[in-house]
C-alpha cells in the first residue's frame, strides 16, 4: 500500500513537470482521485517493463559505484590484510597509514601544488581570454569577424599533430616550464563558440545604450556582457577546471625532466605504472613486514586525486549538464 | 553605437557588402586592437605547427632545423606504409574507434530511454547523477580502477565469473590480446555512457507529449511507444552526433590504450598516436612521427567529409 502511494506521488510529480513526456497530463487528475483507476491503467506489460527496467537501473548503478566504493575501502584498509582479499565495500582493518605514506611520498606535495596552481591560473586565464574573444566576435559589425572566427573554427578540425606542436613549444621555451600548462590552453575554439552563441542572444540595446553613455568595449565587456553571460561562463570555466585538474599528458611530454613541475595526476600515473610493471614489489614489501602495499597505496593516491572533483561534483553538476545542452548548439 | 551607425550607413548606401574604409577602421579601432592578439595567438599555436608538416617530407635533423634538413620526398611515407607495426596501429585505431563509436552510441541511447522510462523521479535523478560521475575522473584514475577490477588476485570480475562457474580459474585479462579491445570498449562505456546520454535525454524531453498520448489511446504499449515515437524522435540528434563522432574515431585512441597497454598486448593496443609518441618523440625520428600524424589528420578530415556527405545525400541533418 505504501509503495503504491509512493508511485502515485511520483506520477503526480511527473505529470506536473511540464517537460516530462511520459503518459498523458490529462489523466493525472484521475490518478490522484483513486488508486483503483491507477491500478487498472497499469497493464501487466507495464509492470513487467518497470520491474525489468528497475533491475537494469539497479545493476547499472551497482556497476558504476562498486569500483569507486571498493577503491575507497581499499585505501583505508591495512595493506597486508588487503592481500588476503575479500574487501568489497568496507575496510576490514582500518588504518590511515596508506594516506600517511602517500602524502609523505616524494613528489606528491609538489604535484598537488602545481595541480592546484595550474587549475586556478589556467581556468581564470582561459575563461577570460576565451570570453574576450567571444565578445569581439559577437559584435555584429566587426569587419574582421568572419576571418577571425574562421581562423579559430578551422583549428577545431585541423591541428599540427604531436611532433610539430612539441617542436613549436620547445622553440618558444615552453618545455620544462610551468607555462606550458597555461598558455596553449588560453583560447579554446569550442568554448568560444558556446560563449559567442550565448552572447549573440544578449539584447544589443544593452551594449548600445552603454556605448551612448560613452562606455568603451572593455567597459561593456566587463560591466555588461561578462556578468550577463555568467551561466555559460560558469560552466565553461568548470569544464576548463576539470580538464586542467585531470590532464597528465602535458606533464609527461613537456615537463618530464623537471620534478618540481610534476602534477598530481602524473604522480598517480607513475605510481600506477610502477605497480603494474613490477609485481615483485608486493613480495618484497610483504617480507619487510610493511603494512603499506602498492595496491592500498595506489587506492589512497586515487582517492586523494579524485577527492576535489567528487566533493564539488554534487554542487556543480547542474552547471555541467547545462553546459552539455548549450554545447549541443549547431554552429 | 558608433560602430553600428557606421555599419548601418555602409549597408544602406553600398548594398549588403560591408566595405572596408578608413572611417570604419577608425571606428572599430578598439575591436581591431582587441582582435589582433587573438589572431597572433591562433597563428603561433595552431598554424605555425602546420608548417611543421614539411618535416614529413624531409630527413629532419634537430641540429639542421626546418630550413637546412634534406628533402626526401615521400620516402618517410613509404617507410611508414611498409612498416608492419604501423599498419597494425591503423587497424587497432580504427577497430577500437569503431567499437567505441558503435557501442558507445547504442548504450547511451538505450540508457537514456530506459532512464526516461524509470518510474520514480527521485530514482531517475540519483541514477543520472551517479552515471556521469566517472566522466569527470581522469583516465589515470579510471585505468587504475580497471587494473583493480580485472586483477588476478581478488579482482571483482574474476571473483564473480569464478563464483558463477563461467570460468574455472582467474584470468589475467590484460595479458591476452583477444580481450584488449573489449576491455578498452568497456572502460569507455563505464566512463562515458551516462555523460553521452545527457544529450539524448534532452532530446527525448523535447519530443511532443501529445504523440505519446495519442499512441496510448490507440493502445500502444511501452515498447512500441519507444520504438515508434522515441527512437524516430531521436533520429536527428543521433545523426548529428554520429557525424561529429565519426570524425573523432581516430582521435579516440590514445589515453586508455597507452595506460592499459603492456608488452604482452602490444600488437593490438598500439594506436597511431602511441606510434607517433614512440617513434617520433622517444626514438627521435621526428619526420616519421609527423608523417604518421599527417596521415591521421587527413583520414580524420576525410571521414568527417564523407559522413557529412552521406548524411546530406540521405536527406538527413548535416553539419555544414
Amino acid at each position: 500500500m505504501v509503495e503504491r502511494k509512493d508511485q502515485i506521488q511520483d506520477r503526480v510529480v511527473r505529470s506536473t513537470k511540464k517537460a516530462e513526456p511520459i503518459e498523458s497530463r490529462a489523466k493525472s487528475a484521475e490518478e490522484i482521485t483513486g488508486n483503483q483507476s491507477l491500478f487498472s491503467r497499469r497493464t501487466t506489460g507495464d509492470i513487467i517493463f518497470d520491474s525489468i527496467n528497475t533491475v537494469i537501473m539497479l545493476l547499472f548503478t551497482a556497476i558504476m559505484l562498486y569500483p569507486l566504493i571498493n577503491t575507497v575501502a581499499m585505501s583505508f584498509n591495512d595493506g597486508l590484510d588487503a592481500l588476503r582479499g575479500g574487501i568489497h565495500l568496507l575496510p576490514r582493518e582500518f588504518t590511515w597509514k596508506n594516506y600517511e605514506t602517500v602524502l609523505a611520498k616524494q613528489g606528491m606535495a609538489d604535484g598537488a601544488k602545481i595541480s592546484v596552481l595550474r587549475t586556478v591560473i589556467g581556468t581564470v586565464s582561459s575563461t577570460l581570454c576565451t570570453a574576450l574573444l567571444a565578445y569581439v566576435l559577437s559584435r555584429k559589425n566587426f569587419i574582421f569577424k568572419k576571418p577571425l572566427s574562421m581562423l579559430y573554427v578551422v583549428t577545431m578540425y585541423v591541428n599540427g599533430g604531436l611532433i610539430p606542436v612539441f617542436l613549436v613549444y620547445k622553440s618558444l621555451h615552453l618545455t620544462n616550464s610551468f607555462w606550458v600548462y597555461i598558455i596553449p590552453g588560453m583560447v579554446s575554439a569550442w568554448n568560444m563558440l558556446v560563449l559567442r552563441t550565448y552572447m549573440n542572444g544578449i539584447p544589443e540595446s544593452l551594449s548600445e545604450s552603454a556605448e551612448l553613455d560613452g562606455a568603451g568595449h572593455f567597459t561593456i565587456f566587463f560591466k555588461i556582457i561578462f556578468p550577463l553571460s555568467m551561466p555559460v561562463i560558469a560552466c565553461v570555466s568548470l569544464f576548463t577546471a576539470v580538464g586542467q585538474w585531470n590532464s597528465w599528458f602535458d606533464a609527461m611530454l613537456y615537463n618530464r625532466m623537471s620534478d618540481k613541475l610534476t602534477t598530481l595526476q602524473y604522480e598517480l600515473m607513475k605510481l600506477l605504472s610502477s605497480v603494474t610493471n613490477n609485481n615483485a614489489n608486493v613480495e618484497t614489501m610483504k617480507n619487510a613486514n610493511n603494512v603499506v602495499t602498492p595496491r592500498t597505496m595506489r587506492a589512497a593516491a586515487t582517492v586523494v586525486t579524485a577527492l576535489p572533483i567528487v566533493c564539488l561534483y554534487p554542487f556543480l553538476q547542474r552547471y555541467f549538464v547545462a553546459g552539455m545542452t548549450i554545447g549541443g548548439v549547431k554552429e | 553605437m558608433k560602430d553600428n551607425a557606421a555599419g548601418l550607413g555602409q549597408t544602406l548606401t553600398k548594398g549588403p557588402r560591408t566595405l572596408i574604409n578608413k572611417k570604419l577602421l577608425k571606428n572599430q579601432r578598439t575591436l581591431i586592437l582587441m582582435g589582433i592578439p587573438f589572431a597572433i595567438y591562433a597563428i603561433i599555436f595552431c598554424y605555425v605547427p602546420l608548417f611543421g608538416w614539411i618535416m614529413a617530407f624531409q630527413n629532419y635533423k634537430p641540429k639542421d632545423g626546418l630550413w637546412h634538413s634534406k628533402f626526401v620526398g615521400l620516402l618517410k611515407f613509404k617507410r611508414l606504409f611498409g612498416d608492419d607495426v604501423f599498419l597494425k596501429t591503423i587497424r587497432n585505431t580504427f577497430c577500437m574507434g569503431a567499437m567505441n563509436l558503435v557501442f558507445g552510441t547504442v548504450c547511451a541511447i538505450a540508457f537514456a530511454i530506459l532512464l526516461n522510462e524509470f518510474w520514480t523521479v527521485k530514482g531517475k535523478k540519483v541514477v543520472q547523477t551517479i552515471s556521469y560521475l566517472p566522466h569527470f575522473l581522469s583516465w589515470i584514475i579510471v585505468t587504475g580502477i580497471c587494473f583493480d577490477v580485472l586483477s588476478m588476485d581478488n579482482g571483482i570480475i574474476n571473483e564473480v565469473l569464478v563464483g558463477l562457474h563461467i570460468i574455472k580459474e582467474p584470468v589475467i585479462w590484460l595479458a591476452h590480446p583477444k580481450y584488449f579491445w573489449w576491455i578498452v570498449t568497456f572502460s569507455n562505456l563505464w566512463k562515458e555512457t551516462g555523460w553521452n546520454s545527457i544529450i539524448y535525454l534532452a532530446a527525448i524531453t523535447s519530443i511532443n507529449p501529445d504523440l505519446y498520448e495519442a499512441a496510448s489511446i490507440d493502445g500502444a504499449g511501452r515498447l512500441s511507444k519507444i520504438w515508434h515515437i522515441t527512437l524516430p524522435g531521436l533520429k536527428p540528434t543521433i545523426m548529428i552526433l554520429l557525424i561529429m563522432n565519426i570524425g573523432n574515431v581516430l582521435n579516440a585512441g590514445f589515453e586508455v590504450q597507452y595506460l592499459l597497454g603492456n608488452g604482452l598486448v602490444q600488437s593490438v593496443s598500439q594506436t597511431i598516436d602511441i606510434y607517433v609518441l614512440k617513434f617520433g618523440i622517444s626514438n627521435g625520428d621526428y619526420s616519421l612521427g609527423t608523417a604518421a600524424g599527417i596521415f591521421k589528420s587527413v583520414v580524420s578530415i576525410a571521414l568527417i567529409a564523407i559522413a557529412n556527405f552521406g548524411a546530406k545525400a540521405a536527406g538527413e541533418e548535416s553539419l555544414f
